[in-house]
């Protein structure tokens, strides 16, 4: 009887190396739509799954999703806890210190302030921004004073609060809200052109998954199909390849 | 979930309501608090079997064993919470990954670490990465309860550390007189007589531990406040049936109203059980349980 146990656990063990590599564990935030986001079935969803499943689909790997927080979504990369990152990750120099990106699978974002005041002075005033993103790191270098939140929601809820006079962020997160605010909240400023497109995180180490995911973002891009993607997430207004 | 919910843009508030409390979302947020209980139910009894080891090491008169046990008690109550939960949780499951390519695979001959990334044989990974997801989900379990019991462990290590030197010193010196050995008079004496002096700092911790469950959503897990958060978030009608204001208000009142509630269920609890520990203890509590009964 234990040698039938041991023999079972042997089969097992092997079994489990030998397809090791097929399942690829695709990290995300989940909280900021149309990026990624929890749906109303608690399932993620949104144009990176949408996006990430093709992908998969067309590199003949099986994947599998999970969700980290924003704050420690590189470093549960680099320990392996996942393997790639899509989650509106804007490709930095930062970045690429310590992880490797794919190509962009969109288009280098405009970010773009949000106010409840028309007028409001968004190099002087206090903005908002999520920490640690591109975002957070121009509104730094503006002059305004940052405050920064841990999800881009509470960021929104500094400005309906009039915490800060502003909330500096990308474009396609915040234009949905703005529609569906009914007046309330309104883009002031310039749109500010930032970082190098969103990209697919990887580890440094993982050479071959990146080409892999790189030649299946380049045939996307190619017949169009990304196109359509981000028309569908983004609406007509959004940049395309 | 109800067969009126395919169209909720044209229900009534109550329907609607009845619709929009019962997502797969509102499901997942009432399957966390049985995650948040369970992990209470775990965390208590192991961070205090942490505790007693720490303050029995701290307490030892091989001076090494002492090192570890006040080293301990010291390092881990110095540590923010959060840099603790952030990076130790990491190098832990590192740790355990490594040992674990240690045993299984011999011949790498790739180094584990190159540059900022860790890199183990596919084989040590914990879980495999052909798990499945629910695997996954334990084993952060796991790490989150090991995690909090080492943090509140130490806590436990200095209130028990103190309870065991304020057993009155003529109880031990009686046993002794008794002709009991070190560890009977340990066992017999001084153990069941300390757990009246460290309720009440017991009790303190265990309510600090039940408002530290949101630290779970750093190690993956998803709490109620992460759940609370998340659906009491503004909800645009482009990615949800149900678009709603900034409700957060509402989900963290509803929370409030949990943890009150949990906290006056723990009272009466504690308070039983110092009735029940201050029974025949040479305490004026004890002695004046003894005068009512007489």
């Amino acid at each position: 009887m234990k040698k039938l146990a041991f023999v079972t656990a042997a089969v097992a063990l092997t079994a489990g190396t030998a397809f090791a590599q097929d399942v690829i564990r695709m990290g995300t935030e989940g909280a900021y739509p149309p990026y990624n986001f929890i749906n109303d079935s608690g399932a993620v969803d949104g144009f990176e799954i949408e996006l990430g499943n093709e992908l998969c689909a067309r590199a003949e790997l099986t994947c599998e999703w999970v969700t980290n927080e924003w704050d420690s979504i590189i470093p549960n990369l680099v320990s392996g806890n996942y393997d790639t990152i899509m989650a509106g990750m804007s490709i930095t120099d930062e970045r690429e210190e310590v992880i490797d990106f794919t190509q962009n699978y969109y288009p280098p974002t405009e970010s773009a302030y949000v106010s409840t005041m028309a007028d409001a002075d968004v190099t002087a005033g206090v903005v908002s921004a999520q920490a640690a993103t591109i975002q957070a790191a121009h509104v730094a270098e503006s002059g305004a004073a940052l405050i920064e939140f841990a999800t881009p929601e509470e960021t929104i809820a500094a400005v309906r609060n009039g915490e800060a006079d502003a909330v500096f962020a990308d474009y396609d997160y915040l234009k949905p809200i703005v529609d569906a605010s009914g007046g309330e909240l309104t883009f002031v400023g310039d749109r500010v052109p930032l970082g190098g497109g969103v990209g697919m995180g990887l580890r440094e180490s993982d050479a071959e998954l990146k080409a892999t995911f790189d030649a299946a973002i380049g045939s996307m891009k190619e017949d169009g199909t990304l196109n359509e993607l981000l028309v569908k997430w983004f609406g007509d207004e959004v940049g395309t390849y | 979930m109800f067969a009126f919910c395919t169209d909720p843009e044209t229900l009534n508030r109550a329907a609607w309501m009845a619709c929009y409390l019962t997502t797969g979302k509102h499901v997942a947020f009432y399957g966390a608090f049985g995650t948040v209980l369970l992990l209470l139910a775990v965390t208590a009894p192991t961070a205090l079997a942490f505790g007693f080891l720490g303050a029995v090491a701290a307490r030892s008169r091989l001076w090494l064993v002492s090192g570890i046990g006040r080293v301990y008690i010291a390092l881990v109550r110095g540590v923010p919470d959060i840099a603790f939960f952030l990076f130790f949780v990491i190098a832990l499951d590192q740790a355990f990954e490594w040992l674990r390519h240690q045993v299984k695979c011999p011949d790498w001959d790739q180094p584990i670490r190159q540059g900022s990334d860790f890199v183990v044989c596919a084989a040590a990974k914990l879980p495999l990465s052909t798990a499945p997801q629910w695997m996954h989900e334990v084993y952060g379990f796991l790490l989150a309860v090991v995690t909090f019991a080492i943090v509140f462990g130490a806590f436990a290590a200095n209130v028990l550390f103190g309870a065991m030197r304020a057993v009155p010193r003529a109880q031990i010196e009686t046993a002794e007189a008794y002709g009991m050995t070190a560890r009977q008079t340990f066992w017999r004496i001084l153990v069941p007589q300390m757990w009246v002096y460290a309720l009440p700092g017991l009790s303190n911790l265990w309510m600090v531990l039940i408002k530290a469950t949101p630290l779970l959503f750093l190690l993956g897990v998803e709490d109620i406040v992460y759940w609370a958060r998340d659906l009491g978030g503004t909800k645009t009608p482009q990615f949800t049936a149900y678009p709603h204001g900034d409700w957060r208000m509402w989900y963290f009142l509803a929370l409030l109203v949990f943890y009150l509630g949990f906290t006056r269920v723990s009272e009466i609890v504690l308070s039983r059980l110092m009735v029940r520990l201050t029974h025949g203890q040479a305490t004026l509590a004890g002695e004046a349980q003894r005068k009512a009964a007489a």
